[in-house]
């Protein structure tokens, strides 16, 4: 508890202390030494499907407040939408019911930015991803390559938005703490750099080895996450998808983008070579 | 001095009548393509003020896990392959100096150029942001680790260069000599250039698919699709020009000489056997990938007898017409074999993009009417300005004739 706050305020205080430094410098925006990202732990052993999360996270964003009490949305799986960045699902499983948080995972390399022509996804420094509307052309690449499905696009606006978690990239700015990690009940989340949250799921799994089982999502799921989680069940018996490898997702295009200007320098000496060898003595211009 | 200024007023003139008189239509009005064409484009004019005013899911059934439908996976996947044709043509003629094929390159470049110019640019009616395309262009932000942010810069210079390797022809059509031979001394650097381009953007629109590893099928999915991407965009150009072709000589038959009539044939039993060749390389390469991934079981579900549709039925099937049409010298097997070709071409592209992509998702995509609309349009507006240069510039005429009165 004591442990969960303190990971908690320093983890803030490190977010607070990076975007200080690049404010100040205005040029690299990395403190001293390598940058670290910041992201939450799920521990869904903790998790009792209170929903005051999402409450939290819509009351942050100006988004439609969901009514936990009254609306039943428990009753069926639901995934993200424009205008619910967070939701949270019941699963049935051998050890009973267990509710899972879904949100962007922020990975350590993320899909999104990579296919980003515009650079319009950002991973921060701090470690959030956030849209910049000013740079997206909505190609919705970022839709197609993100493995998790997390980014949505507002088909029915003229001026459509890409809407996700940003991991309250605002509100940790200003000190504070992302919503849902305030708001949950139950300290089932827990806010702080990814290296101090790897520590505390492995001291949890440590100390309590029949409750979890003993793996953490994200710690190398699509080449690692920042938001990372804790289960007592197989994470593929409650909706997460334990197939995508460890493989960073710029790795898989870095051998084609490393062929194009060898293609580039490559193919033009070649064909202009094979033309002279093909040409005929009075074949002209024409 | 005043001689000069009066007689280069004079030539402004002209020119200006000239081109008023070209701008007039041509032809009777009341065909049946025309019949058909125009309520369509009209129609789907409106359908794109519908989309710009209310968004794109008001005219398409897109959805949050089908971010990308119809417009992408044919309008800009299969259009842009079919448009392959322009490099290859420009590559045999200008740079292996394949003489033969001399009399459809200006046919074939304009063909290519508008596909770029239509289908690629329908590519802003799919963009949900497109009053913000320039910034992959003007580079207030580079995107420069994105496959995406290549394609578009290939796009780009590739229209560009395409438009030089036609503007000899726009130049002859205007009489302006000095600039047809300044252009024509350009053709073989950007010829060059534009080969260059083509197999960096043919091979990109498959490595936009990498990353789609846990979304598109095994049987699709490999780290070889820019190749196989770039292998098919030649038998996909090349059937594509023996498809608009054959259209091509029955329709403006006025325009083309008996003679060219007959090199025309001799013509095509070569792009036949270039197209065998290129879908044995392909065909061999897909066994390759298949076998090295070891997905034998997936042969007995659906989706494996759907990858057999594609692979033996429109690619095999149509690679052995070509062979025994080429060998047999009979054109009715190499015009089927063209048709099935770019069926199956339709089929890999859509696969890829659409129909094997998603397929451990409940969620489901089908084009909705408007969509499959919009895109007709987009493939008469092509056909529209090709018909309309096509009657005025010496296209598909051997020698710039005389101007038409």
């Amino acid at each position: 508890m004591d442990r969960r706050e303190f990971l908690g305020l320093a983890g803030a205080a490190t977010a607070l202390a990076a975007t200080g430094t690049a404010a100040a410098s205005g040029s690299t925006g990395t403190s001293a030494g390598a940058p670290e990202f910041v992201g939450i732990l799920v521990d869904t052993t903790r998790c009792i499907g209170c929903r005051q999360c999402e409450v939290a996270c819509a009351e942050a964003h100006g988004l439609p407040v969901p009514d936990p009490r009254t609306d039943e949305a428990l009753a069926e799986h639901r995934d993200t939408t424009t205008t619910q960045w967070t939701v949270v699902n019941r699963f049935d499983t051998d050890r009973g019911e267990v509710f899972v948080k879904k949100q962007c995972m922020h990975c350590g390399q993320p899909a999104c930015a990579a296919a980003c022509p515009t650079n319009a996804m950002e991973k921060t420094h701090e470690g959030p991803i956030i849209w910049h509307g000013d740079r997206c052309m909505g190609c919705r690449y970022c839709m197609v390559a993100c493995p998790f499905d997390i980014p949505k696009f507002e088909y029915m606006s003229p001026n459509p938005r890409i809407q996700k978690c940003i991991m309250c990239h605002d509100r940790l700015q200003e000190g504070k703490l992302p919503a849902c990690v305030e708001a949950c009940p139950m300290d089932a989340l827990t806010f702080g750099t990814k290296r101090e949250l790897m520590e505390e799921a492995r001291t949890r799994i440590y100390n309590h080895p029949d409750d979890y089982v003993h793996h953490i999502y994200g710690e190398f799921e699509a080449g690692g996450t920042d938001w990372l989680y804790l289960a007592a069940v197989p994470f593929d018996q409650i909706g997460f998808r334990t197939d995508l490898g460890s493989d960073t997702y710029p790795d898989y295009t870095r051998e084609f983008l490393y062929a194009v200007p060898l293609v580039f320098l490559g193919f033009p000496p070649l064909l202009y070579g094979l033309s002279e060898l093909t040409r005929r003595r009075e074949g002209g211009e024409e | 001095m005043m001689a000069s200024t009066t007689q280069s007023l004079e030539r402004q003139r002209s020119l200006w009548e000239f081109l008023r008189e070209e701008l007039r239509p041509k032809g009777p009005l009341l065909t049946p393509f025309n019949i058909i064409s125009i309520p369509v484009i009209l129609v789907g004019l409106v359908l794109v003020v519908i989309r710009f005013a209310r968004g794109l899911g008001s005219v398409t059934n897109l959805n949050q896990a089908y971010p990308w439908g119809l417009w992408i996976g044919f309008d800009v996947m299969t259009g842009v392959a079919f448009a392959g044709g322009a490099y290859i043509i420009t590559f045999t003629v200008h740079v292996l100096h394949a003489e033969k094929y001399h009399p459809i390159v200006r046919a074939t470049v304009l063909n290519g150029f508008l596909s770029y110019l239509f289908y690629a640019g329908a590519l802003t009616l799919d963009l949900g942001r497109p009053w913000h395309i320039i910034n992959p262009i003007i580079g207030n932000k580079f995107g420069y680790n994105s496959i995406l942010f290549l394609v578009a810069w290939h796009f780009l210079l590739y229209m560009a260069s395409e438009f030089l390797e036609f503007s000899p022809v726009v130049a002859e059509w205007l009489n302006l000599e000095a600039a047809r031979r300044f252009l024509n001394r350009m053709t073989l650097g950007v010829v060059i250039f534009g080969v260059t381009l083509s197999s960096l953007h043919q091979s990109g629109l498959g490595a936009l698919f990498l990353f789609s590893k846990p979304k598109l099928h095994p049987l699709w999915y490999t780290e070889f699709l820019p190749v196989l991407f770039l292998v098919s965009s030649i038998f996909a150009g090349i059937s594509m020009i023996i498809f608009e072709g054959t259209i091509s000589h029955r329709v403006f038959a006025d325009q083309i000489d008996p003679e060219h009539h007959h090199t025309f044939e001799d013509i095509v039993f070569g792009l036949a056997k270039g197209a065998a060749v290129s879908m044995y390389v392909y065909l061999f390469v897909k066994f390759v990938i298949f076998v090295h991934g070891q997905h034998w079981d997936y042969l007995g579900t659906k989706w494996g007898a759907w990858f057999l549709v594609e692979v033996l039925i429109f690619t095999l099937v149509p690679c052995a017409l070509f062979t025994h049409g080429h060998r047999e010298r009979r054109m009715g097997l190499i015009r089927w074999a063209a048709v099935m070709t770019l069926v199956g071409i339709i089929l890999n592209r859509l696969n890829v993009s659409m129909i094997a992509f998603n397929w451990n998702n409940p969620a489901t995509y089908v084009p909705s009417i408007p969509e499959i609309w919009i895109t007709f349009m987009v493939v008469f507006c092509e056909i529209w300005v090709f018909r309309w240069v096509v009657l005025r510039m010496p296209v598909l005429r051997e020698k710039p004739g005389p101007r038409p009165a």
